[in-house]
């Protein structure tokens, strides 16, 4: 899976975000920060992609929606919470209808805080992402090997 | 004719970049019915004006929605200093309405990006969003936030713009004015655009009037809805001010509107710099809303006209806010539009409402 690491691919979702944070992952992906440059691409099918990017924090109604698209991406696969809403509910945190960050859904590898998350942030969370992302392919293999 | 089939659409579907569900009920290749399904977004967000007091709730009101974020600091700040009776200094007005217009040509552009990447136009989408970042650049200048600005709050604004940075406002406008210049050839002349938007989701002046759309998804049907018109806060000052309609109702014109506001509101920044009075930008504010009373307010969103409203119970604390959002209004325009189209013009439909899914549902 050394491909993986070399331009992972990230698809994005809006937990229950504000947008704030939503245009600053797209941003990223944009001309001016410009992380297609090293083959980072949005993709819509969760099964072409290595990287998860959770915008939001967690409600009743979109924790199956989370999870799903969590279940579907296939192994190794790295999730990145964006954005201090999606680390730990944020301002919102004591809203009725928000569970709480990301993590309380699927396990989280890599935090980005921030309100809204700045693009920087992101691209440094990606590549610290892309560093796990190895790791678990490393890994894999290895249980392969012993298998 | 084939039997009629449910098509979901979303939650997670690579057009939209928020969730927003339809069960889109297709007959062949056409859309007979489009059914909405909210509430992905839903956070709860108008009872915490129980826990936090009124100038804190400023925050909270910024993040209604993080693309109109401006207007909804500048439009809960107005309510409130109405409830209050507070009057802000003429220059703090003029400061709103030069962040509002901002924002305005930073949510247009970046919608056109949007619309551009739903009709296949990636390189098109590409170079809206560059261009957006130098919208970018100047509110980060001015207020230190890209998105997010925390510069409204009750009585005034936080930060003020000095001479110097008005005159790089202007001249990085003017740069920006002729970049969007060849872009709008992009989408109002390019034939394989009009194709896709020429004639699509047509939506008549009486069905806008009957469904209350608003914003320019209304305006683009002949409707002037326009709030500005009403001369609230700096507004008041400008010397002619004529809202954008376009008679034709389809997603044609609902680009066009869009495209001409993005200039409009150029304008609107360089007459209200060069009118810019001195003076304080702020005044204080003590006290809490008296018991009871209550105060309105509407501020024309880059989406359309939002609605506030705010009781006051004595304390520092507001009974009540609500808000109006524009895409709350204009999905039911949305899904009239959607009856009848082709499944493959689903997307570009839905995405000239220009919807914003977290105002609606807070």
């Amino acid at each position: 899976m050394a491909f993986a690491s070399k331009s992972p691919w990230v698809i994005h979702y809006d937990a229950s975000s504000c947008n704030g944070c939503d245009i600053e992952v797209l941003a990223a992906l944009c001309p001016g920060f410009d992380v297609e440059r090293f083959g980072i691409i949005n993709t819509g099918n969760p099964k072409h992609a290595d990287i998860f990017l959770v915008t939001g924090s967690v409600n009743e109604r979109n924790i199956d929606v989370v999870k799903e698209i969590y279940n579907q991406m296939v192994e190794p696969k790295v999730v990145i919470a964006c954005g201090i809403c999606a680390c730990t509910g944020g301002i919102f945190h004591d809203c009725y209808n928000v569970i709480g960050g990301v993590d309380k859904a699927i396990p989280v590898d890599v935090y980005a805080p921030g309100c809204a998350v700045r693009p920087e942030a992101i691209i440094d969370a990606v590549v610290q992402g892309v560093a796990i992302l190895d790791e678990k392919s490393k890994a894999l293999a290895e249980a392969k090997k012993g298998a | 004719m084939g039997k009629a089939t449910v098509i979901p659409f979303g939650p997670q579907h690579p057009v939209l970049p928020e969730p927003l569900h339809l069960d889109l009920v297709v007959e062949d290749e056409k859309v007979i019915e489009a059914i909405p399904q909210i509430g992905f977004v839903h956070r709860g967000l108008e009872k915490l004006v129980e826990t936090r007091d009124y100038n804190q709730f400023i925050y909270v009101a910024e993040r209604i929605c993080g693309i109109c974020a401006f207007g909804h600091s500048m439009g809960y700040a107005e309510t409130v200093e109405r409830l209050m009776g507070v009057e802000i200094p003429k220059r703090a007005e003029y400061l709103r309405v030069i962040w509002h217009e901002l924002s305005r040509i930073h949510s247009h552009i970046l919608w056109m990006g949007l619309a551009a990447d739903a009709f296949g136009f990636e390189s098109l989408f590409m170079h809206c969003w560059r261009l957006r970042e130098r919208v970018l650049d100047i509110f980060e200048k001015t207020t230190g936030g890209r998105v997010i600005f925390s510069v409204v709050k009750v009585g005034g604004v936080v930060r003020d713009i000095d001479e110097a940075q008005f005159a790089e406002i202007k001249r990085v406008l003017e740069g920006i004015k002729h970049d969007y210049n060849q872009l709008c050839k992009a989408f109002l002349k390019d034939t394989s655009v009009k194709n896709r938007t020429v004639g699509v989701g047509y939506i008549s002046e009486e069905e806008a009037r009957a469904l209350s759309m608003v914003g320019p998804f209304a305006r683009a049907s002949n409707v002037n809805n326009d709030s500005r018109c009403l001369g609230n806060g700096g507004y008041a000052d400008l010397a002619d001010f004529q809202p954008i309609m376009d008679t034709q109702g389809d997603c044609y014109a609902r680009v066009k509107v869009r495209a001409l506001e993005v200039l409009q509101s150029m304008d609107i920044i360089t007459e209200m710099i060069d009118k810019i009075p001195d003076g304080d930008i702020a005044v204080p504010v003590k006290g809490s809303p008296v018991d009871g009373a209550e105060a309105s307010n509407v501020v024309e969103q880059p989406r359309g006209e939002c609605y506030y409203y705010a009781r006051g119970n004595g304390t520092k604390y507001l009974e009540r806010m609500r808000m109006r959002t524009p895409t709350s209004q204009n999905l039911a325009g949305m899904t009239k539009a959607l009856a009848g189209c082709d499944l493959a013009d689903v997307n570009m439909i839905v995405l000239t409402i220009d919807p914003c899914i977290s105002c609606t549902e807070r």
